[in-house]
């Protein structure tokens, strides 16, 4: 551990702040609450939100996993946990099961998440409504008045233009019937997984300067209409070429040489996890 | 007309002015503007009732201030002074213009229905037709999809537009069809008042007449009160049971329609009959 830093690099009093604004956000279930941002020996955008939340949580009894689009061994992945271990000792894991607290960027890993574990998302966009509404002052008004209804058209737009709903990512969902929350650009996959699930799940937006968050067993619906059901990406017909599996989040890999296209997990170390049982 | 009926609308002592206002704004107005202190009085000291399944004109010149009473009434412009009430929100009994904004929210959703003279306000030029009416559907709480489409293409039919440009943007259409689009999109939840500002100005004379044609038909159709704004006599005449004349941001004149044409009493509208004939 680098002496020269603060255990977690972030002082005392930085972290404790930081605490207190998740405590706020896990008490009020999709609410953005805004903190003061601090700066980190990391470029903002590069997940600072979510970083500063995991160094202010951290503490010696844990364990620490780190994704990037599924996968541990990216290198935004590897510098994070390095940053982390050099200012705490923690150790850090690939295994899902291991860590009790997983910082993420893109996904929530496959294997379900239990009562005694933290999923902290790194966000770029917070605010859900502001692909119809441009203006924070209005936005915040929309969210306090439940003034939802430019959202819903948007869908309803997709569905006359396209015939059907075509957000990939960043697929709005309603926490507890009050507030609409960007799920952050996890695929519409994972969103079923915020629902009514075991463990914490932290948001940060450090260029943002929000932290939001759904506690465990919260009501997190994703956005649909009463005759059009939500869908999540559907993989049928696919399986992941290295493991078999064909009920996970799948990445299409292209490759050039022989101009084929095929898929494969992108939670790499659960699919290194099945393939393990296989052989 | 009887009067003992309780009106959809009832407006009292509107008024807006642009500027601070001073002292001797009453004695210096020129047309709507204070002279002394450059105050611009848009709508000054009006009242006025629509009652149910009347239609109500209201003409005056350019600048008369009849789009600052009709935006003043769907909560587009803030009041100096002044209360509205309608039929429909506290059985008339509370002053709309203090209503919470949730509730105006409301109010514009499911008590009245615009159409502006303008029609960039009163659309969105790069959603779909259908997606503009079902704005106001989802405002109301729906979240029924096929019943909005459905919807949708009953009223585009009602203002002849064909149900196959409904997936088209307004900006692609022809002044009349977004005017038309706006009507539909006006009453897409029943309103029990309907707003119209100018809804012919602009459009070709073949084009106004169709659209006039349309309105008469549909507010027979859906039995509802209009207040409609012209700068136009001739309009007016062709649909309003009474009429308001408006100047300089004040009435001047009111009365059945019949009555106003047949024997104007104030200068002004003596000139504005007399043009006409
Ligand atoms: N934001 C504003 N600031 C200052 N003056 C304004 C503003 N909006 C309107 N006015 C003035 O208020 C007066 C009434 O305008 P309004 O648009 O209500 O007239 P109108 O009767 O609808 O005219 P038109 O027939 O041209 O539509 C005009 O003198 C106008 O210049
Ligand atoms: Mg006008
Ligand atoms: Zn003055």
């Amino acid at each position: 551990m680098n002496k020269n830093y603060n255990y977690a690099f972030l002082d005392e009093g930085s972290k404790r702040e930081i605490r207190r604004s998740i405590l706020k956000a896990v008490a009020i279930p999709g609410y953005q609450v805004p903190f003061g941002s601090r700066e980190l020996p990391i470029g903002r955008g590069w997940g600072t939100g979510g970083i500063q939340i995991t160094l202010s949580l951290i503490g010696p009894e844990d364990t620490l996993k780190v994704i990037d689009q599924g996968s541990d061994d990216s290198v935004n992945a590897v510098n994070i946990k390095k940053f982390v271990r050099l200012c705490t000792d923690v150790p850090t894991t690939t295994d899902t099961r291991e860590a009790s607290i997983i910082q993420t960027r893109h996904r929530v890993p496959e294997i379900p998440m239990k009562n005694d574990q933290i999923l902290v998302l790194q966000v770029p966009i917070p605010e859900p409504l502001r692909i119809v509404e441009p203006r924070e002052e209005v936005t915040k008004k929309m969210h306090a008045e439940k003034d939802y209804a430019p959202i819903w058209l948007q869908l309803y737009e997709s569905l006359i233009k396209y015939k059907k709903i075509t957000i990939g990512t960043e697929y709005p969902c309603m926490v507890e019937n009050r507030y609409i929350m960007n799920p952050s650009p996890i695929p519409k996959f994972d969103n079923p997984k915020l629902n009514d699930s075991q463990c914490l799940y932290l948001f940060g937006a450090g260029r943002e300067k929000k932290i939001y968050a759904i506690p465990p067993h919260t009501k997190v619906t994703s956005l649909a209409f009463d005759d059009v059901p939500f869908e999540k990406e559907s993989f049928k017909g696919k399986k992941c070429r290295l493991c078999g599996n064909e009920n996970t989040y799948l990445d299409e890999m292209f490759d050039s040489d022989t101009g084929e296209k095929h898929y494969q997990c992108s939670d790499t170390s659960y699919c290194k996890e099945v393939r393990m049982k296989c052989h | 007309m009887p009067l003992t009926e309780q009106p959809v609308l009832s407006v009292k002592n509107l008024t807006v002015h642009y500027g601070d206002g001073c002292p001797l704004c009453a004695a210096h107005l020129e047309k709507n503007r204070c002279s002394a202190c450059g105050t611009v009085w848009a709508a000054n000291d009006i009242c006025l009732d629509v009652f149910p399944g009347e239609i109500l004109g209201i003409v005056g010149e350019s600048g008369s201030g009849k789009s600052t009473l009709m935006q003043s009434i769907y909560f587009d412009v803030e009041p100096t002074e002044g209360q509205a009430y309608l039929s429909d929100y506290y059985k008339g009994e509370k002053n709309i213009w203090m209503a919470s904004s949730a509730e105006k929210r409301t109010i514009k959703n499911n008590i009245m229905g615009m159409v502006y003279q303008n029609p960039i306000l009163g659309l969105r030029m790069d959603y779909s037709a259908a997606a503009n009416i079902a704005e106001k559907i989802i405002a109301a709480g729906s979240r029924n999809a096929g019943q909005m489409t459905e919807r949708a293409k009953e009223l585009l039919t009602a203002v002849e537009i064909l149900t196959s440009r409904m997936s088209e943007a307004p900006k692609n259409f022809s002044g009349g069809m977004q005017q038309r689009v706006q009507i539909s999109k006006a009453l897409a939840n029943n309103p029990s008042l309907l707003l119209l500002d100018e809804v012919t100005t602009g459009l070709d004379l073949s084009v106004q007449a169709k659209v006039l044609d349309l309105i008469r038909k549909i507010i027979a159709e859906f039995g509802i009160s209009v207040l409609l704004v012209s700068h136009d006599l001739a309009v007016i005449r062709m649909l309003a049971d009474r009429t308001i004349v408006m100047l300089d941001g004040k009435i001047i004149e009111s009365g059945l329609t019949d009555q106003i044409l047949e024997d104007p009493q104030h200068a002004y509208t003596q000139q504005l009959v007399h043009s006409l004939l």
